[in-house]
């Protein structure tokens, strides 16, 4: 592969890993609570559900997307070579 | 220390901030002790502060510098996990630490469009600005906007966006560092406390800049975390047996709404939209995170890590230690909201629990017994918001210690976001104005004198508009997040994840999304200007990030693109692999 070709590649994954960890964050921030009246009628470790989610799950999601997030980019990073380690 | 290297300093970290820690914990254990042989609570606060305060000022001396690299960016050897730590502190201010627990007492469920607004921006700076501006190589955040932007136009509108949402929030911090610093040293008026609370944030920042904020903020971290936390595990194990108080406080929720039920208030503790509607809940909850994103005082802290990569995983360290504290602040509101309910709420106002009458004697509680029936209702019970933290030490019957450990731990949290601040603003009129704007061959001696007295006569500004008690600053610190997200945020994510974005487009993005959401707060506050859409005052980036958005697409598509040379540096950017290209590397566009 090129460099260009590489540079094109790279980005097109890190796009994709944008994309879907942007989404997940979208899901975590704003869709599940879209639903918390429904979700406070279950009870979860003694919380309404809905309320435990905007006071803690999310977060807890939040932390560990970050890191996921992070793992993946460095993978995406490795693969094509432009990791900072490589090359150098 | 002292030297450029720190090697030795560095690898010793975790050791020498374990030492602290155990030292702080010792230190509070004695004031403990002398608490019990007597000593005047006046004493043990005044204790608290100087010891706290002097500590971070010794950080502060001993981390001085006369490398620009060091003071701008710590040289960027600072570990993700303790850029973590730091980003933290930097992050909760004195209102997050003092306030926030007490405006979810207030909103119940809706408050926690704060809590999610102020922890999810954090996936943003991750996943579009940090390791770009890490890899970038910036000093500041005006000076990314100044190099991909070619010129100064963008520079300087950037700084006044940048100066627009810090100057405010900063002067709220130098305030509430006032504040405290008066409560526990009764024998100071509030103007000479801003001073003194001017001169802890001074001493901190202004002989090593970055390199001492972020060491001073590492140690504010640990404090200000172990204060919060103290109190309301142990209200937690005094009321459930049990010191978790995030897990137990899901029990005492649901004898919250037993007890609303029982003393007929309406206003459900847990039921959503009780105070916002559910569309400006969630538009709150977008401005604060995009706010986050936004604000230059945090994304500059991603600047100091030793790689890109180390970026990236510093943003996580970061949230997870704000975590911390937001995850628990939820649980403050609901045993201080549980014990009023419980035993306070229909009492004989004659036998109030002892703590009521000493919080009623410093104006944090008002009681008046409308009906005179000599029973207090609720609606005869006023609560001021910063009471729920301030006072969970005497509502769990603990000694002093506690009070004094909790006021040591708010003047943490203002002072590191103070610092952290100041330097924002400081850095962006010496690094982009004098040096890049102004006298570019000045000499490192000449560039860090200049950046000293500008970080002195920034602090003595936000100190003067302090001391005046300045409602109106105070309440426009809400504005800070939307003005910085409409300002800057799509300049910075486009910059990198749009290529065709030129510079005309930002700088008429930047204008004109800033324009709008100043129009809107200043309309709608001041201007008696209807609310567009019903949406809040503290939300006007809702109009004003997708103007910017759009302008910036809109005006870059009608003008020419950007040179090969902005393309290829773009290029460069989007990949951790090689050298900076600004400051690091001697080859600039």
């Amino acid at each position: 592969m090129s460099e260009q070709e590489r540079l094109e590649k790279h980005w097109s994954e890190t796009k994709g890993l944008m994309i879907l960890s942007l989404g997940i964050w979208f899901v975590l921030s704003f869709g599940i609570h879209f639903f918390v009246e429904s979700l406070n009628t279950v009870s979860f470790l003694g919380f309404p559900l809905g309320f435990y989610l905007a006071g803690q799950g999310s977060l807890v999601g939040f932390v560990v997307l970050i890191f996921w997030f992070s793992a993946r980019q460095n993978k995406i990073d490795e693969k094509y070579g432009f990791d900072e380690g490589s090359g150098e | 220390m002292k030297s450029q290297g720190g090697g030795e300093f560095i690898d010793n970290l975790g050791k020498i901030y374990m030492i602290y820690t155990g030292g702080f914990l010792a230190f509070v254990v004695l004031i403990a002790i002398l608490e019990q042989l007597g000593v005047p609570n006046q004493i043990l606060g005044f204790l608290f502060i100087f010891m706290t305060v002097g500590l971070y000022a010794a950080i502060g001396i001993i981390s001085r510098t006369t490398h620009v690299s060091e003071y701008y960016v710590a040289g960027r050897k600072v570990p993700p996990v303790f850029n973590g730590m730091a980003t933290g502190a930097d992050w909760m201010s004195g209102a997050s630490f003092v306030g926030m627990a007490g405006s979810l007492y207030i909103l119940g469920y809706d408050g926690l469009a704060f809590v999610l607004g102020w922890t999810g921006g954090y996936v943003l700076v991750a996943v579009l600005l940090a390791p770009y501006l890490r890899k970038f190589g910036a000093y500041t955040v005006p000076d990314f906007l100044g190099s991909r932007y070619g010129g100064n136009t963008a520079r300087i509108v950037g700084i006044v966006v940048l100066i627009s949402c810090s100057f405010t929030y900063v002067t709220a911090q130098v305030y509430a560092t006032g504040i405290i610093a008066s409560r526990f040293l009764p024998f100071l008026s509030f103007e000479v406390a801003v001073f003194i609370g001017l001169l802890g944030i001074l001493v901190c920042s202004m002989l090593g800049g970055m390199r001492a904020v972020t060491w001073t903020q590492v140690a504010q971290y640990i404090i200000l975390i172990v204060a919060y936390l103290v109190p309301v595990v142990w209200l937690s194990t005094k009321i459930t047996g049990v010191p978790i108080p995030q897990l137990m406080y899901g029990d005492i929720l649901s004898k919250i709404t037993t007890l609303e039920l029982e003393l007929g208030i309406d206003k459900a503790h847990v039921e959503p939209y009780t105070n916002y509607d559910r569309m400006n809940f969630f538009l709150l909850i977008m401005c604060l995170m995009v706010g986050t994103a936004s604000l230059p005082h945090v994304l500059m802290r991603f600047f100091t890590t030793p790689s890109v990569r180390d970026a990236r995983k510093s943003v996580g360290w970061s949230l997870l230690f704000i975590f911390i504290l937001y995850f628990t602040a939820p649980a403050y509101a609901a045993f201080a909201k549980y014990e009023i309910y419980s035993s306070v709420i229909n009492s004989m106002i004659v036998d109030l629990p002892a703590w009521v009458e000493s919080l009623k004697g410093v104006g944090l509680l008002t009681i008046t017994d409308v009906n005179g029936d000599g029973i207090l209702q609720y609606a005869e019970f006023k609560i001021n918001r910063d009471v729920v933290v301030l006072a969970t030490p005497e509502i769990a019957g603990l000694p002093y210690v506690v009070s004094g450990l909790v006021a040591a731990g708010g003047l943490a949290a203002a002072l590191s976001t103070a610092d952290g601040l100041l330097l924002a603003i400081a850095n962006a009129l010496s690094h982009d104005i004098y040096y890049t704007m102004v006298n570019p061959k000045a000499e490192t001696g000449a560039r860090l004198a200049v950046a000293r007295v500008i970080l002195i006569v920034v602090a003595l500004g936000a100190a003067s508009a302090a001391a005046t008690k300045p409602s109106t600053i105070l309440s426009m610190v809400a504005w800070a997040f939307s003005l910085a997200a409409s300002g800057l945020f799509p300049a910075l994510v486009l910059g990198v994840w749009w290529k065709r974005t030129n510079a005309k487009g930002a700088i008429a993005g930047m204008i004109s999304g800033f324009a709008v959401c100043a129009f809107y707060l200043v309309g709608t506050r001041y201007g008696g200007m209807d609310l567009w859409f019903g949406v809040k005052n503290i939300s006007a980036g809702t109009f004003g990030i997708p103007v910017a958005f759009i302008v910036t697409v809109v005006v870059s598509l009608m003008t020419e693109a950007p040179s090969k040379e902005i393309q290829d540096m773009v290029d460069r950017v989007r990949v951790p692999k090689g050298k900076g290209m600004i400051h690091e590397d001697p080859v600039t566009f």
